[in-house]
């Protein structure tokens, strides 16, 4: 990897240090209760809100109210896009005049942006109104990331709260979410990403005589106002097909630093929140260190391998030594301006987390790099995740790595004073195994199925490796995917479908009543015999734990599709 | 949950209203004022005809024209309509078909010697299909066909080629990249 390379993780690694603790204190405050900054400019949009809607700011809820209120916005807000989706031939704002999407492919669609996943089964350029894009799919990648927040905040309250069932208010923390959180980086992101090239019209595609003679159509679209919100809340959906490889969504390389930037600041933040709203910054700093190792690591990984020269492109006559004069490496799919190094710093943080916007072709990547995005979705997007949604998913991971502790000892584990007990723990356990168990399920009856054994473009064990990475991305509302595999079928559409609502309700509704349950409870003071979970040692076996759960589930999978292939191409065997 | 059914379409509705008309709405206005020309798509003309964007990239084929990677966008390559990649799998025996294919005609074209490895850029398809951009080492190779082709000479191309080469931003950000719209342009201009 060359110095350039390294330098650019290490700007990003300052960055974040630097903003990161700050979102975090500001986040803390803005879930905390009282007086927060800004109040002034955002509570009169937030009462006004709060009139309109019938909503009593200051009632709290219980954990069941709490999780009824997100299965209704939720219900109620997906049938509505599925109705925008089905009918944009009919509404306004849509210049090139697209038909609405067929029943499958709007109820695929329409649930993975609902979800926070943004897997895309259409081409955005051909196929999705202007309308549809900012009113329905990025209103969505707003609101879908708030939830995320008020879940993980919920989790986070159950833990600080005592002999109570009340967790606050989703209306409010959905709310202020939008108005203090989003909504501010969106306005300041949009408005950099079109001094940077980014389009933000309501032109219909123009069509351009080349100078060579032929035509070319050029999109247009209200872009900018949805690319910032698409990476900052970990959506992933872009406008156009290729995603951020797409000139008119990311430019330049400098835009597509600020990409990455925008897409780990959140999460990477939560933690630091969660550290003062706890009382006990080290709590935060744990999971905060675990998920900064299990993202670099992995990010540099995918650097490395996509850098090294492709065994395949090298026997075509292929140069792709890094010199002065080029940057080398795995070109196939990769955007000149970013080359590989840049490809696989983003491929480390779409990954990581729930994001799923794509500067390269995954499909493309090396067999190594190729395993490594997998493995990075299927850690379950906590390295460190999307916006609330990697906190809460880094916590279970506690709870578990408390319970294993607890066992090797045998004493009842706690966490932050509460006692982790059987009713908890039969939560953590539904929420670790729902996921594996769509991924493998679904993965395994489309391998099975001639019918959805026709979607797969490349053969040999890179074609597992497009399927099991389709319900991978899907289960853990992810989004990217190894693009060749053809996913608008009427199996792939439903079952896929069903993977990511399985993949957001199986974890959100396990993890609010694990809030509820430990928001009752009384702590108990800290003894000699408790665990100390804001230590270094909580660190390594915190980290261990995500790892040899998430490696123990999906080992053999990752042994018949990427392993299998690396070694056949390295060794033609 | 049926209580909380009238607040969730309530909620709805009033956040489409700021998050999905007014925000956007709004960004276009502040876009369209601020940076007119990069909001509409950095288009650029040539004798009061819009011949493209300088951050799409489109065909070349003429020997006087410096020439764009391979594209899958589209069946014929830089479909703007039909962005993408080529999805080909790393150890996809068709990938190794056609960049050896590739490579072949890219020696050919440019007077190469059979056997001389060639930039990976110039034989491997880019990710959005539409990519604006080739590696100096690509242009520094096309630059004597192109000076042939043209009666320039390989120093006065190669000139050109550094007038529209983007460096690194920030020194350490992505790679530096020839812009071949801009660059062939200039080249009409200059002969």
């Amino acid at each position: 990897m060359s110095a350039a390379a390294w330098a650019q993780v290490a700007i990003v690694v300052v960055a974040l240090a630097v903003a990161a603790p700050l979102l975090g204190r500001y986040l803390a405050r803005v879930y905390g209760g009282g007086a927060a900054p800004g109040d002034r400019i955002f509570g009169p949009v937030e009462r006004l809100i709060y009139r309109v809607c019938g909503i009593d700011p200051e009632g709290e809820q219980h954990w069941k109210v709490y999780a009824y209120s997100l299965l209704a916005f939720s219900f109620v807000s997906l049938l509505i896009l599925y109705a925008q989706v089905r009918l944009q031939g009919h509404l306004p704002l849509n210049p090139d005049h697209f038909k609405g999407m067929p029943p499958v492919l709007a109820f695929n669609t329409a649930v993975s942006f609902l979800t926070n996943t943004n897997w895309q089964n259409y081409a955005g350029e051909s196929t999705a109104a202007q309308l549809t894009q900012m009113a329905g799919f990025a209103f969505h990648n707003f609101v879908s990331a708030a939830a995320g927040a008020a879940v993980g905040v919920a989790l986070v309250r159950g833990l600080i709260r005592r002999r109570t069932g009340n967790l606050g208010n989703f209306w409010v923390d959905l709310t202020r979410t939008c108005t203090r959180v989003l909504l501010p980086i969106a306005i300041v992101g949009a408005l950099f990403f079109v001094s940077q090239g980014v389009v933000q019209n309501f032109h219909a595609a123009r069509t351009v005589t080349t100078v060579e003679g032929a035509t070319q159509t050029l999109p247009g679209g209200p872009v900018a106002s949805q690319e910032v919100i698409k990476e900052a809340g970990q959506n992933g959906g872009g406008p156009y097909n290729a995603n951020s490889s797409h000139p008119f969504e990311n430019p330049n390389p400098l835009s597509n630093g600020v990409q990455i930037f925008l897409i780990l600041l959140i999460p990477f933040s939560f933690p630091f929140a969660y550290g003062r709203m706890v009382g006990d910054r080290k709590q935060g700093y744990v999971v905060v260190a675990t998920m900064f190792v299990l993202w670099l690591g992995t990010s540099l990984a995918i650097m490395a391998f996509e850098t090294a020269p492709s065994p395949v492109l090298a026997q075509a006559g292929a140069s792709q030594a890094a010199t002065a004069t080029q940057s080398g490496g795995n070109m196939e799919g990769k955007e000149v301006r970013f080359g590989a190094a840049s490809c696989g710093l983003f491929a480390g943080s779409t990954t990581g987390t729930s994001t799923g916007a794509v500067n390269c072709a995954h499909d493309s990547l090396t067999p190594l790099a190729g395993g490594t995005v997998l493995l990075n979705i299927m850690f379950g997007e906590v390295d460190p995740g999307g916006t609330g949604s990697g906190l809460y998913g880094m916590l279970v991971f506690a709870l578990l790595a408390v319970f294993i502790a607890g066992l090797m000892v045998g004493r009842t584990p706690e966490y932050l004073g509460k006692k982790i007990q059987a009713a908890e723990m039969k939560l953590v356990v539904v929420y670790i195994l729902a996921v594996p168990l769509a991924i493998l399920t679904f993965s395994a009856a489309s391998v099975l199925l001639k019918a959805a054994l026709g979607s797969i473009f490349n053969p040999g064990p890179h074609g597992l490796s497009e399927v099991v990475y389709a319900f991978t991305s899907q289960a853990n509302n992810n989004g990217s995917a190894f693009a060749g595999l053809n996913g608008n079928t009427t199996w792939y559409n439903i079952t896929g479908g069903i993977a990511m609502l399985i993949g957001r309700f199986f974890l959100m509704i396990p993890v609010l009543a694990i809030a509820g349950s430990l928001a009752r409870k009384q702590p108990v003071p800290p003894s000699a015999g408790t665990f100390p979970t804001g230590s270094k040692l909580f660190f390594g076996l915190l980290l261990g734990v995500v790892i040899l759960v998430v490696g123990l589930t999906y080992f053999p999978v990752l042994a018949l599709g990427p392993i299998v292939e690396h070694l056949v191409g390295h060794f033609h065997v | 949950m049926r209580r909380q059914l009238l607040p969730a379409l309530r909620m709805t509705i009033a956040l489409i209203v700021l998050l999905g008309l007014a925000y956007p709405l709004a960004m276009t206005g502040v876009a369209q004022t601020l940076f007119r020309t990069k909001a509409d798509g950095s288009l650029i003309s040539r004798n009061g005809a819009v011949v493209g964007s300088s951050l799409i990239g489109q065909a070349f084929a003429a020997p006087q024209y410096f020439h764009p990677r391979p594209s899958a966008a589209g069946t014929n390559g830089y479909d703007a309509t039909a962005s993408g990649a080529s999805n080909l799998g790393p150890t996809n025996p068709t990938l190794e078909q056609t960049v050896a294919d590739r490579a072949k005609a890219y020696r050919t074209e440019n007077g190469l010697p059979a056997g001389t490895p060639v930039p990976v850029d110039a034989v491997t398809a880019s990710a959005s299909g539409l990519d604006p951009a080739i590696s100096v080492a690509n242009a520094d190779l096309q630059a004597p066909r192109v000076a042939r082709a043209r009666t320039m000479t390989v120093e006065q191309v190669l000139t050109l080629v550094k007038a529209h080469t983007a460096s690194r931003p920030l020194g350490i950000l992505g790679e530096p990249s020839v812009n071949v719209l801009e660059l062939n342009l200039a080249l009409d201009e200059a002969h």
